[in-house]
């Protein structure tokens, strides 16, 4: 066992990173800001010195490259300064899409470890599904996820959470399927034959012995899945005029040329999926220590 | 338990049985005219160089392995039959616990798949681990005790089911000599106490000596058995044993065995 570090130690490189970024992403805007502010000064036939400039490029409503503390301003007023139920509200978009991503996730865990137990029962499954697996993969999902929405229109699927799913379940099915099969085969030999000298039947294997052994491998691909499923969802909510999620909210940005309003479901995309992939080891942590691993 | 007096009735017979692996190399005889009986009681070891076949009959005794050719018995039965009526506990050269259960949740396995109640899958744990003087051990997981404590815990598996036959492939075949020992002397208890019928895989002339009533000296190419060595040592066999004269010539006997298989090839 390891010992544990101070927590201030631990977070000590991740806060250096943290430091590094935010100086690099300051002078990236001051840079890039800066066009518009002499651009201005030009139009206006005045001279700015670079004392002058640097403030400008702090607070633009329109800047090209948004600095940390306005986006960190808008995050704060996105979730702060209306009801969570309005539809500006950063909240009720980051519900809508964590909404999806647990459904895609849902459903591409159970399509992942239904597809593996296929798998590793049935050779003949093996050499039909997984390779159609594997290619499923290599389609870019954003070529995908319009042709996906249009056909469950079409086949009368009205409600708009179905399609999202699918598409964040097709995402995060492939590393569950993986996971799944290693882990369903990692039994030695040895370990199937203690089973079959006390008669044991394939049930008894499979709930006692596969699928146990299986588990580590099953949440060491959950924090892969549950990533791939908030990005399909995200996907999801870009083409065809979504309205609501994160998603849609990063396109109306982008459309509507509000760079902060982007940026801002930007980052909420990236608190929750750091919320999500917390929990998922939180709860592979439980799971853990009740299966005896040492702590 | 019934009686534990040594009774005639053979519990393994073999009568010229062949087991032939096909491989891409050709035929590979794992064992040729084997002929062997065991009776209730007995303590046989298998002793022979890699590939003369002893894990392969064991393994043919357990019905982990079909023979090609021949008759083999359990109890009167086929090998397949005799595991339904449970007749064998089978240990492995690793304990191969599992990692994920504690030390009773360990031995509780083999009951919970032959339908034991929870009462009886309990009491028969405090048992066996008794038994294995692991007693105190059953809330511990395999990763807390040492590789001796976990050899003893998967005997005591082993034993949970009250098999009338002990199967041991090299059980302490990856332990230092020193734990080795001492889980001889136990291992030598436990039979006494128990009067199972075990048979034994080693590489160790001393192990083989020093635990059987019955020593079976196998050679390779094809695997086959050239020498059984009837054991004139008493039941009680202090660790000492090992420096008395009888002791040294079975030890030489068995060795003179294996050198005559070797000289065949």
């Amino acid at each position: 066992m390891t010992e544990r570090a101070p927590r201030f130690a631990a977070a000590l490189p991740v806060l250096s990173v943290l430091a590094a970024i935010l100086v690099l992403w300051y002078a990236a805007a001051v840079w890039m800001n800066a066009t518009w502010v002499y651009d201005q000064a030009a139009r206006a036939g005045t001279t700015v010195t670079l004392a002058e400039v640097i403030p400008q490029t702090m607070a633009q409503s329109r800047p090209l490259l948004p600095p940390p503390h306005q986006v960190a301003a808008e995050l704060w007023k996105g979730v702060t300064a209306q009801a969570v139920t309005s539809k500006r509200s950063l909240v009720y978009h980051g519900y809508v899409t964590f909404r999806g991503t647990m459904m895609g996730f849902a459903l591409g865990i159970a399509l992942g470890v239904g597809l593996a137990m296929a798998i590793v029962r049935f050779r003949v499954m093996e050499l039909s599904v997984m390779p159609w697996a594997i290619i499923s993969q290599t389609i870019p999902i954003v070529a995908l996820a319009p042709m996906i929405l249009t056909v469950s229109n079409q086949i009368g699927i009205d409600n708009r959470e179905v399609p999202k799913a699918i598409i964040a379940a097709y995402l995060s099915f492939f590393p569950v399927l993986v996971s799944m099969v290693k882990g369903l085969r990692s039994p030695d030999q040895m370990q199937l034959d203690l089973l079959s000298t006390y008669g044991a039947s394939e049930t008894d294997t499979f709930l006692k012995l596969r699928l146990p052994a299986s588990l580590p491998y099953f949440f060491a691909s959950l924090k892969v899945a549950v990533a791939a499923a908030l990005v399909g969802t995200i996907i999801g909510e870009l083409p065809t005029g979504a309205i609501e999620g994160l998603g849609a909210r990063m396109l109306i940005g982008s459309q509507f040329g509000e760079p902060l309003i982007m940026w801002a479901a930007l980052f909420a995309a990236a608190i929750l999926a750091g919320g999500l992939i917390l929990i998922v080891g939180w709860i592979e942590r439980v799971a853990r220590a009740r299966m005896g691993a040492p702590a | 338990m019934k009686d534990t007096l040594t009774t005639s009735a053979p519990v393994i017979a073999a009568r010229d049985l062949n087991l032939t692996f096909q491989t891409g190399d050709g035929p590979v005889h794992a064992l040729k005219d084997v002929n062997l009986t065991i009776n209730k009681g007995d303590f046989v070891s298998f002793i022979g160089p890699s590939g003369c076949g002893k894990t392969t009959f064991l393994r043919c005794i357990a019905a982990l392995e079909h023979p090609t050719g021949g008759s083999l018995t359990v109890n009167g039965m086929t090998p397949d039959e005799a595991r339904r009526q449970r007749a064998y506990g089978y240990v492995f050269q690793a304990a191969g616990l599992y990692p994920w259960r504690t030390i009773a949740g360990n031995i509780k396995l083999p009951l919970e798949i032959m339908g034991f109640s929870k009462a009886e899958q309990e009491q028969r744990v405090a048992r066996v681990l008794e038994l294995v003087e692991l007693a105190g051990f059953g809330g511990k997981f395999p990763w807390q005790l040492s590789g001796g404590m976990q050899q003893r815990a998967s005997i005591a598996r082993a034993l949970a089911f009250d098999a009338d036959i002990l199967l041991m492939d090299e059980p302490f075949g990856a332990l230092d000599e020193i734990v080795r020992d001492r889980l001889n002397e136990e291992l030598l208890k436990l039979w006494a106490r128990t009067g199972k019928t075990i048979g034994f895989v080693t590489h160790s002339i001393p192990e083989a000596v020093y635990l059987s009533t019955k020593i079976v000296v196998m050679s390779p190419r094809p695997g086959r058995i050239t020498d059984v060595i009837d054991s004139p040592l008493p039941r009680e066999r202090p660790l000492d044993i090992r420096d008395s004269r009888e002791f040294i010539e079975i030890a030489h006997r068995v060795r003179e065995g294996l050198r005559a298989g070797h000289q065949d090839d």
